[in-house]
């Protein structure tokens, strides 16, 4: 499909979706409290969606992943949260 | 339309479900042994899982006159516990002759950690000795990049395993191209939130020509979709692939993978296309 076709058939959806996005950061920042590292992670996935040689969508998915290699000595929950902690 | 929904646990669904499935098209289904939701108490629990997956389910399917296959492990999730993964590995050779039984899967890791990493290397093991086909579970969110290059170092380690008999399930776009650069087919989860959406399915699939690729819907007790595959030909058909072109993906590739194993064995289809 060529872009104009796509932008028929997403663009939309995707304009939905952004805006969606900005009104979380908003309700995030009208609300009280601690915030935590996950809007720390999303932040800074925001950052990646610049143009660049690589995928955005493999680095957005990236900069939300552990970046560590070694197994971790042992699992103390089974749920992930979307964001890595980082080394705590 | 016919499909494959190679990744499904209907265990957790109803069978409403069954007969939603059987009207869109699906010609067969295919359950992975996973976590129920809660840790079971001792190995007795999985045996008693062993046979629901082998006997009960396929009955519950045949009604609709869908033929239902499974997958035999304990899941990674409830795998840090290393001594109970080795009483329930202990127990699967004694299904693995069963006629709907495919292989071992789904196997993996979940948050990464040593035992999980060593109760995945039991199952590799397992699957070498008897020769079956391998299904992969890679983690959720931030745990699967890391997770999916641990799994592929292990099935990589050992010499008696083939990557065209191991599908690596819920790779997303960080993932897909370590997966079939290194020979091993990828399974692409259709899962609301946490794993791919149609439309990057379709992304992926333009972008890696879905040789060694399948969908699926990996419903569950979650909030999932079991017709997500039937909705991702729909995508396809969308963004303009033919027909031929998407029963490749949703009905001959995952024939292709699954006929590895000689008891996946389908009945002619009247309907099948000329
Ligand atoms: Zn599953």
């Amino acid at each position: 499909m060529n872009r104009r076709e796509l932008l028929d058939l997403y663009y939309l959806e995707a304009r939905a979706k952004l805006i969606d996005v900005a009104a979380f950061l908003d309700r995030l920042e009208r609300a009280e409290g601690a915030s935590d590292f996950r809007l720390t992670a999303f932040t800074q996935a925001l950052t990646q969606l610049g143009r660049s040689q690589e995928p955005r969508v493999v680095r957005v998915l990236a900069s939300l992943s552990d970046p560590t290699t070694e197994p971790i000595p042992a699992a103390t929950t089974k749920a992930a949260c979307g964001a890595w902690p980082g080394k705590s | 339309m016919r499909y494959i929904e190679p990744h499904a646990h209907m265990v957790s669904r109803v069978t409403d479900d069954y007969r939603a499935m059987t009207l869109a098209g699906c010609a067969a289904v295919c359950e992975p042994a996973f976590w129920a939701g809660f840790d079971r108490s001792a190995a007795a629990g999985f045996y008693d899982y062993f046979r629901q997956l082998t006997e009960h389910e396929p009955q519950r399917a045949a009604k609709f006159g869908l033929p239902h296959f499974s997958w035999l492990c304990i899941n990674p999730k409830e795998s840090e516990d290393v001594a109970l993964a080795r009483e329930v590995i202990a127990l699967i050779p004694q299904f693995l002759e069963r006629p709907n039984v495919l292989g071992i899967g789904e196997i993996g890791l979940n948050k990464n950690s040593r035992n999980e990493l060593q109760v995945l290397e039991m199952h590799v093991d397992l699957a070498a000795r008897h020769q079956q086909l391998i299904l992969v579970h890679t983690p959720h969110l931030e745990d699967k990049l890391k997770g999916t290059r641990l799994i592929l170092d292990v099935l990589r380690a050992d010499a008696r395993i083939r990557p065209e008999r191991c599908l690596i399930d819920h790779v997303e776009e960080h993932t897909v191209k370590m997966v079939l650069d290194a020979g091993f087919w990828g399974g692409m989860t259709l899962y609301p939130e946490t794993k791919c959406t149609a439309a990057r399915a379709v992304d992926m699939i333009e972008q890696y020509s879905g040789e060694r690729l399948w969908m699926n819907s990996a419903c569950d007790w979650g909030v999932s979709v079991p017709l997500a595959i039937p909705l991702a030909a729909l995508e396809l058909r969308r963004r303009g692939h033919g027909a031929e072109a998407i029963d490749r993906l949703i009905y001959q590739n995952p024939v292709r993978f699954l006929s590895q194993c000689s008891k996946f064995k389908l009945p002619k289809e009247p309907m099948a296309s000329a």
